[in-house]
């Protein structure tokens, strides 16, 4: 199958008249990786894989690919597969004649070529459409056949742009799914562009998270989730209690953060970085799943956790779990997530409770 | 551009319209107009070709197809207009791709001087061809001296080719140059993903793509030359079928079947074009649904820009050679066997605009009161197409049929259209006017006003299309009346549309002439295409003639100026379908 490729970009940027679209992106994507660009509709990331797909013409910088530079190379020599967001089927070909097209500008033909396209066909599980128009296929399927042309020419970078956007929400999942294997099984290093996060954490090997042309974090879905960088990377990947306060004192590798108000919460020190030094700013940022909501004062709490005081201000069933808003003193809103279990009736709005996590689920954030 | 049938109006449409008798009245009226002046006409010379003694037969058409001459007319018909289309290609194909997909200094340009052609009668382009190209012409002076040899260009069926080639490629390039530019980018940038680019490309992922586009100009243009009768009756050749047409009704009169035929087979051919222009674009909308962004067109510097000068220079030279042509000829007092003339007058001008004004005055007389009764009945019908119906077709009754009769005269040739009124309006005295219509200068009226309602009807359908029915709605829940609704709202909302619509009429109109040629009642009315054509019977007539030219291409001119600023690039749009 494909040779699987690196992918370099090193200070790449693009400036639409006084705006810079993409300013000084430095990235690595490895063989075989699923690298998602995530970021809100703006942030640079599209114009980025057209960068690599070679239809923007960067204005500083240089990409690579393997070891060479890809830049001055037009797009037809690229060999770097693009899916457009809205597939791009050409309506005057048939399924085969759309898939047999890069292969017949390779000068592949006869039985080879048939024997490739059913191939692809067979893969994206399209048999038996060979002869149809796209304008005769579900999204789904022109998905599927728009996928298909570009692997069956063994791209060595498979790049995708927003390819589920078009979808709706029950395909989208099946086809994301459905994504992982064929990456996987071809083995081809991909670029992926997308804005929902689900997908982006579901998917990718690591993730780069982009806001207003820049690379703000990036890193594996783990690794981004639960150590956000800033505030833009905690509230944009997954939801978020976001903290603000001044540090009161630093003991024993934990930072004791005054929110004013008389309430004050524990979080953990971070393992690099610079240390929080008492007297200063700090935001920390607190995960719903990892808060917990208690009835009954703050002995349920564990031992060593933060515990707050506070009322049920909404109680939000969402099938698998109960959302909570829950007032601390001075209007403060914490977001919980509680699992709901038959059991327990979720607590009701203006129920007295205490919110509980542990210091190491707290996370400082940078600006 | 003109499809109404898919329209939706408000779900109480159906209703309301019901209720309504002032509005069935007015759709009544109209259909009767269009009914007696389109429908009727067009039937009866068509019945006459295909009838003997009020039965049906085909012993006329079989008959014509007997004659030799008859033939021969019908192949040079079909030779000529495959000809002009396959030479406009050549012309058209080249500017459509350059305008559309690179940017060079001077491309906006191109493109107002490639529809240029045109806006002028093709007869004229004819005449100042002759000048040029013609056996004592420039070229062939030029080629007698240096090389003692003389080339007919102008001479027979291939001059008649040339000017219309000349003339109507535009049709081709409107309709390539519209396609190319609305194609989705991404279906080019996936071909060049997947390894394809330059010629390749074009011819794998481009051409077919705009393929229905092209072939939409393609049938246009068509229809248009052999529609044409002006250029071979100048040109004096006259074994085409419309200049056959036209010589069967005025020399062996009105009652020789041949001509009827021959009306029929012209109808024949510009309705199956016009069906095929339609289904071919039908096609082309799906290539451009999935809307990108618009595309780039690439930049070219240095020796590209200069290939872009030249293609684009050189092509658009000779297809406005005509006009240049004109332009001198109008000041000729002679000018024979010499590259510029050699006594230069302002005659022919003191000619058409002293002694002999009239030509001028009928034309804007003519043509104005043609555009308003075009901006009327334009309005009406598009009104009623829209707000007068259900989707299922229900409502005001005929409104289908109306639909189709304010398009059928695209696919009237003029001559037809001519024969039909002269044959259901002669030899009877109209009431109130005390002669024939026919005897009348309102013939020519009605007739420029029947041949250019499809471009009011389709500019004001597509104005009234933006108008969301609330607002209508709105005016009558706070108690205006149908009347005064359309009066307050709807006309000051649509007025842009129907202004532009109007001008494209007047336009038109104004270098009409294969039915004014036959409906000109005395020589002292008719407009200026008319007076062109006579001028040009005789040498000495040639100045005042291209005088006549010149202040047509300035009437259409201003027209056209004023058309884009009314509505930007409504000519262009007018002559796309």
């Amino acid at each position: 199958m494909a040779q699987a490729a690196e992918v370099r970009l090193e200070g790449v940027g693009k400036r639409y008249g006084t705006l810079w679209a993409v300013s000084d992106v430095t990235l690595h994507v490895g063989r075989g990786e699923f690298y998602t660009l995530l970021g809100p509709s703006g942030c640079g990331k599209t114009t980025l894989l057209r960068m690599i797909a070679g239809f923007v013409r960067p204005d500083t910088g240089a990409i690579w690919l393997d070891g060479a530079r890809l830049d001055p190379v037009p797009p037809w020599r690229r060999q770097v597969g693009l899916v457009f967001q809205n597939y791009a089927l050409w309506p005057h070909l048939s399924v085969f004649e759309n898939v047999a097209f890069g292969l017949r500008e390779q000068r592949v033909r006869g039985d080879v070529l048939r024997e490739r396209v059913r191939a692809a066909l067979r893969q994206v599980g399209l048999e038996g459409f060979e002869r149809r128009r796209p304008s005769q296929l579900s999204g789904g399927q022109q998905q599927r056949v728009a996928l298909a042309r570009t692997l069956v020419v063994q791209p060595r970078v498979l790049l995708l742009d927003e390819p589920l956007s078009n979808l709706d929400a029950q395909l989208r999942a099946q086809m994301r799914t459905e994504l992982a294997r064929l990456q996987r099984e071809a083995g081809i290093t991909t670029i992926y562009v997308t804005h929902d996060q689900a997908e982006a954490l579901s998917l990718s090997t690591r993730i780069a998270l982009l806001s207003a042309g820049a690379v703000v974090q990036e890193g594996t879905a783990w690794e981004v989730y639960h150590h956000p960088r800033n505030r833009f990377a905690a509230e944009f990947i997954g939801a978020a209690n976001i903290l603000e306060g001044v540090v009161a004192e630093v003991r024993a590798g934990e930072a004791r953060v005054d929110l004013g108000g008389g309430i004050a919460v524990r979080a953990a020190v971070p393992a690099v970085g610079a240390a929080p030094a008492a007297g200063s700013r700090a935001v920390v940022c607190v995960r719903p799943e990892a808060i917990r909501v208690v009835t009954g004062g703050a002995g349920g709490a564990a031992a060593g956790a933060n515990a707050l005081a506070g009322r049920v201000g909404a109680a939000t069933f969402e099938g698998g779990r109960v959302r909570y808003e829950v007032e601390l003193n001075r209007g403060l809103l914490v977001r919980a997530d509680a699992p709901a279990a038959p059991g327990d009736a979720p607590a009701a709005p203006g129920t007295t409770v205490t919110v509980a996590f542990e210091p190491r689920d707290a996370r400082f954030l940078g600006e | 551009m003109s499809r109404p049938a898919t329209a939706a109006a408000a779900p109480g449409g159906a209703l309301r319209a019901r209720l309504d008798p002032g509005l069935t009245a007015l759709g009544l009226v109209i259909l009767g107009l269009l009914g007696a002046f389109i429908v009727y006409p067009l039937l009866q010379v068509l019945w006459v070709a295909v009838a003997a003694d009020g039965r049906p037969t085909t012993a006329h058409v079989v008959a014509f197809l007997r004659r030799p001459l008859f033939r021969e007319a019908l192949v040079n018909s079909l030779v000529s207009g495959v000809a002009a289309v396959a030479g406009g290609s050549v012309i058209a194909l080249p500017l459509a791709v350059l305008t559309t997909r690179y940017a060079f200094p001077g491309r906006g340009l191109v493109q107002t001087l490639a529809v240029l052609p045109l806006v002028i009668p093709p007869f004229v382009g004819a005449v100042a061809f002759q000048q040029i190209l013609g056996r004592s012409g420039v070229v062939n002076l030029f080629l007698l001296e240096t090389l003692g040899v003389s080339v007919p260009f102008m001479e027979g069926l291939p001059g008649v080719i040339l000017v219309q080639t000349l003339h109507y490629f535009p049709f081709i390039y409107l309709n390539t140059a519209a396609a190319l530019a609305g194609l989705d980018p991404s279906l080019e940038e996936a071909a060049q993903n997947l390894g394809s680019h330059g010629p390749r490309l074009f011819a794998r992922v481009l051409l077919p793509l705009a393929l229905p586009g092209y072939a939409a100009g393609a049938l246009l243009c068509f229809i248009r030359v052999i529609d044409d009768l002006g250029t071979p009756l100048l040109l004096n050749y006259t074994k085409l079928l419309a200049p056959q047409a036209y010589l069967r009704v005025t020399t062996a009169g009105l009652n020789d079947v041949d001509g009827y035929v021959i009306c029929l087979i012209l109808v024949t051919l510009s309705l199956l074009a016009l069906w095929g222009a339609k289904s071919g674009l039908r096609l082309a909308e799906y290539t451009q649904q999935a809307r990108g962004p618009e595309f780039e067109p690439r930049r070219l510097r240095g020796a590209g820009r200069v290939a872009a000068w030249a293609v684009s220079g050189g092509l658009l030279g000779v297809a406005l050679l005509p006009h240049v042509g004109i332009l001198v000829l109008s000041f000729a007092q002679v000018w024979s066997f010499s590259y510029l003339p050699t006594r230069w007058t302002l005659g022919g001008y003191e000619e058409i605009l002293f002694r002999a004004p009239h030509f001028v005055w009928n034309t804007l007389r003519y043509a104005v009161l043609a555009a308003a009764l075009d901006v009327v009945l334009g309005a009406a019908i598009a009104w009623l197409l829209l707000r007068g119906r259900t989707p299922a077709g229900h409502g005001v009754p005929g409104v289908g049929a109306l639909d189709a009769i304010a398009t059928l005269p695209l696919a009237i040739p003029g001559v037809v259209l001519a024969i039909g009124y002269l044959r259901v309006f002669h030899g009877w005295d109209v009431p109130g006017l005390g002669q024939p219509l026919t005897a009348s200068w309102l013939i020519l009226v009605i007739a420029y006003a029947m041949r250019r309602l499809p471009y009011t009807v389709r500019a004001a359908y597509a104005a009234l299309q933006q108008l969301h029915v609330s607002l209508e709605e709105a005016a009558e829940n706070l108690g205006a009346t149908r009347l005064r609704t359309f009066r307050r709202v709807t006309l000051p909302l649509i007025a842009r549309g129907l202004v532009a619509g109007g001008l494209i009429a007047f336009i038109t109109s104004a270098v009409e002439l294969s039915s004014t040629i036959l409906l000109v009642p005395r020589i002292e009315l008719g407009p200026i295409a008319y007076g062109i054509y006579i001028y040009m019977q005789s040498a000495v007539g040639r100045g005042p003639g291209a005088a006549l030219g010149v202040v047509a291409i300035l009437l259409v001119a201003v027209g056209t100026a004023l058309t884009n600023v009314v509505a930007r690039r409504t000519l262009g749009a007018a002559f796309r379908m």
